[in-house]
């Protein structure tokens, strides 16, 4: 049996919005619950840093050059550099690595 | 109505790093989606009303490989349950009376970059500055698909492999200057630095999907930290 691809794409789209639209609707108060408020501040620090590392190091072509942006991104954002800064400035170390290492 | 202005320009600015970043992730993407039997439109729209990396993978290539729909449907689910913790961290930073077309908005983009901006915010926020984020994501999301589909492999692996890195650059951008404010941040950023890393070297988690991964130690690791070091209360201000 055939599938129909808008079909695929109706699916995916909808279980995506229901999961990411209901706590938004769902929790309209603040949690006044110590524990949980703590809870929900640490979320977005170990979320990011869970899919920041070792992934860069996989998501280039040697693990060298993504640990050396890793190295610089942490160096640059330390100072102060804007979001835009580290990020170019990520790209381009592997750029510049890769232009030695590959 | 200024204000809502000045915030959409900021979130149209720190959505550019994003775009490009995404771009290129979505690149990759393009390509599963021709290999699932999609058209290049077909792929846009998959991107434009999903805008989930790892769950559109995911379903890619379920899809390639003949499945169903409630397998598609339970498969979306797994791969994007994260965003079901990270709306609940986004619920507390809208102000409470934040009315509900903003919240069904919102709901249409928070990926883990957005989040991450949203998040940064100092105060309560402006959905409009997620709002001039996401105006300036999706395009480079939804594009990146449909030029992956058409290109395949024409974008040179050196680029694809430099602008990937942009999104984690932004990352860092996002948990460092925090860490430096705070020790207990800092050493939290550590902590799951090596965590993701030990559980990417277990073999006992060896077959958990990176989405799955994400979703156990952010549960863990957060918990831990709120147990261990209570946050006294956060600045609320605007």
């Amino acid at each position: 049996m055939s599938h129909n691809i808008w079909l695929y794409i109706l699916v995916m789209a909808a279980v995506t919005y229901l999961v990411r639209v209901a706590p938004l609707v769902l929790i309209r108060k603040e949690i006044s619950n110590k524990t949980i408020r703590s809870f929900l501040y640490y979320v977005p620090y170990v979320t990011l840093a869970v899919m920041t590392f070792p992934a860069i190091t996989e998501a280039t072509q040697t693990p060298l050059s993504g640990l050396l942006a890793l190295a610089a991104g942490i160096i640059l954002a330390w100072v102060g550099v804007s979001l835009f800064g580290v990020a170019v400035v990520s790209c381009l170390v592997v750029l510049i690595a890769e232009f030695f290492l590959v | 109505m200024n204000d809502n202005r000045t915030c959409f320009r900021r979130g149209m600015k720190d959505g550019i790093p994003i775009a490009t970043g995404y771009f290129a992730v979505a690149f990759t993407l393009g390509i599963a989606a021709r290999n699932a039997g999609f058209s290049a439109i077909q792929a846009m729209v998959a991107s434009l009303t999903n805008n989930a990396s790892a769950g559109e993978y995911a379903a890619f290539a379920l899809i390639a490989a003949g499945a169903g729909y409630l397998e598609v449907a339970v498969m979306t689910l797994v791969a994007n349950a994260r965003y079901l913790l990270m709306s609940c961290a986004l619920s507390q930073k809208l102000h409470p009376s934040t009315p509900l077309r903003h919240r069904l908005l919102i709901g249409y983009d928070v990926t883990d970059e957005i989040f991450g901006i949203s998040m940064a915010r100092p105060g309560y926020l402006n959905p409009w500055y997620t709002y001039g984020a996401i105006a300036v994501a999706i395009p480079g999301w939804s594009l990146g698909t449909l030029m992956g589909v058409i290109m395949g492999n024409i974008l040179p692996l050196r680029a694809v492999s430099a602008l990937s890195v942009g999104l984690y650059g932004m990352f860092l951008a996002i948990i460092i200057p925090p860490a430096r404010k705070s020790r207990i941040i800092a050493g939290l950023v550590a902590v799951s630095f090596a965590a993701s890393y030990a559980a990417n070297r277990l073999s006992l988690l060896s077959g958990i999907s990176s989405g799955m991964k994400t979703i156990l130690l952010t549960v863990v690791l957060s918990l831990a930290a709120a147990i261990l070091f209570p946050v006294k209360e956060e600045p609320h201000e605007s």
